[in-house]
């Protein structure tokens, strides 16, 4: 549950960061926020698919904290080459529309899907009887949905006050590891609670 | 008597209210932008163009006289034009953020041969300043809308350069944080020809200004800042070593633009030096850019 939490909050927390990270290029007009907010949901969506899929097939908790890992480490890319990216774009296409859609797509979707595929993953992992399945899952929406509510919320009012972008990036990503470390450890008992 | 004061107290009460502030002014056009509410206005004596974000809290933008239409209404204008004292016949102009267009509008009758290039985010401020505000652009002039950073990357990608950049993006109500950046105040500086002059009209009168301070600090060699008691700051600045005040002073006194409302030689007198301790406040950049967190309350 608490893996969840910090995987709803990284979401929200890196698509608001995205909107910084793209501005001194693309600018903050209005299809700046639409391009992103399009490329996180069609990645999420993806993410969705792809979490089903993996979970289908001996699921774990040690396999769930590589998910954490994965998502964690597909950041490292937006902190080494996110301006280089950035500029090759911006230099490539001319419609700010366009630029700022494919800027989005290069830089998130891959962490996005990541991403995504910890709420369907965590479904299996809880779900024990068939008869409680619809409540484990609303359950996980619930407590992955307040973390991107709480994700939005301190990183638009709070984290960009005190940090440096990057500063935030890094600490996300490395609490996504964290998170795939203790989910490892602890899966090497166990096979349940996520 | 007490029942005249009563009598006067009940009119208070009752009729003032309902009066409007200002008898005769009258919104004459008004439209929800993709970016803001904009209200054209026409007082007695002036029309202005409004950007409405909430009830009660309206910021004029930008003012015309009707029988003066040359004649510039606010102090920012008057003292943004100070620049060109450092820069007296400028080929290129280069204008962020458009509003009514009343200074581009003036820039084209005193430099007639100059190139005015304007940029503004929202496409409907731009037909607002062309059909309510006499803004035309001339055959070697251009108007754009589009993001002004985006702009200025572009121009720079196109190794263009301008004599007289003139930052006025900001609406005293939001402010465009990457346009507040020490790495735009960079690319700006780069998009200077030599001798070029940068001017910024800010707004910012609360804990952000000593982070502007800083900012412009960190991109810029030297700078002069000119703050009014309307809540303006206009910053000027350029491509050049720090100009000396009395070389300045000379010149003001042989250019007469009074008629437009601007005393070059007063506007002068204006010039503070910043102070040590806002140089200290932290530095705005990419990374750190909560211009409108820290322009709010508290």
């Amino acid at each position: 549950m608490v893996l969840a939490f910090i995987g709803g909050f990284s979401i929200m927390s890196i698509e608001l960061l995205a909107g910084r990270m793209l501005a001194p290029f693309f600018g903050s007009s209005i299809y700046v926020w639409g391009s992103i907010i399009t490329v996180f949901m069609l990645s999420l969506s993806l993410g969705y698919l792809l979490g089903g899929r993996l979970s289908v097939r001996a699921p774990s908790l040690r396999k769930f904290g590589y998910i954490f890992l994965a998502a964690g480490a597909t950041i490292t890319p937006l902190l080494l080459a996110g301006n280089v990216i950035m500029e090759a774009v911006f230099a490539a296409v001319e419609d700010p529309r366009y630029g700022s859609l494919l800027a989005s797509v290069a830089l998130f979707f891959i962490p996005t899907v990541a991403m995504g595929t910890i709420s369907p993953y965590a479904v299996r992992l809880l779900v024990d009887t068939v008869g409680h399945s619809g409540q484990v899952a609303g359950f996980l929406y619930f407590v992955s949905t307040l973390g991107s509510a709480l994700g939005t919320l301190l990183t638009s009012f709070y984290f960009v006050l005190w940090f440096e972008v990057t500063q935030i990036l890094i600490s996300l990503g490395l609490a996504l590891i964290a998170c795939g470390l203790a989910a490892i450890v602890f899966g090497r008992g166990t096979t349940e609670s996520a | 008597m007490s029942r005249l004061v009563l009598s006067f107290v009940l009119l208070g009460t009752f009729v003032l209210p309902l009066m409007p502030v200002s008898v005769q002014a009258e919104v004459i056009f008004k439209q929800r932008s993709l970016y803001r509410n904009i209200e054209v206005v026409d007082d007695r004596d002036s029309r202005c163009l409004r950007f409405a974000n909430r009830e009660r809290r309206v910021s004029r933008q930008s003012c015309q006289y009707f029988d003066d239409p040359d004649r510039l209404v606010f102090d920012y204008g008057k003292l943004v034009f100070t620049g060109f004292l450092m820069n007296p016949n400028p080929e290129r102009i280069l204008i962020i953020g458009l509003g009514g267009g009343s200074l581009p509008r003036l820039m084209q009758k005193l430099f007639p041969e100059s190139r005015i290039d304007s940029v503004e985010i929202d496409p409907a401020v731009i037909q607002v300043a062309e059909k309510y505000f006499s803004f035309t652009p001339r055959e070697q002039d251009s108007v754009v809308a589009r993001d002004g950073r985006v702009f200025v990357r572009r121009a720079l990608l196109s190794k263009q350069t301008y004599d007289f950049i003139l930052l006025d993006a900001f609406t005293g109500d939001y402010i465009p944080e990457h346009m507040m950046t020490r790495e735009y105040l960079q690319e700006c500086k780069e998009l200077l020809a030599e001798g070029g002059v940068l001017v910024a009209n800010t707004f910012s009168s609360s804990r952000l200004y000593r982070h502007e301070t800083a900012t412009f600090a960190a991109a810029f060699d030297w700078f002069f800042n000119m703050r009014r008691q309307t809540g303006n700051r206009v910053i000027i600045t350029g491509k050049m070593p720090q100009p000396d005040l009395e070389t300045l002073r000379d010149k003001a006194r042989r250019i007469d633009w009074r008629e437009y409302g601007i005393d070059l030689e007063e506007n002068l007198d204006w010039i503070e030096a910043p102070s040590k301790r806002d140089l200290e406040a932290r530095v705005l950049t990419d990374e750190y850019s909560p211009a409108n967190l820290l322009n709010g309350p508290g």
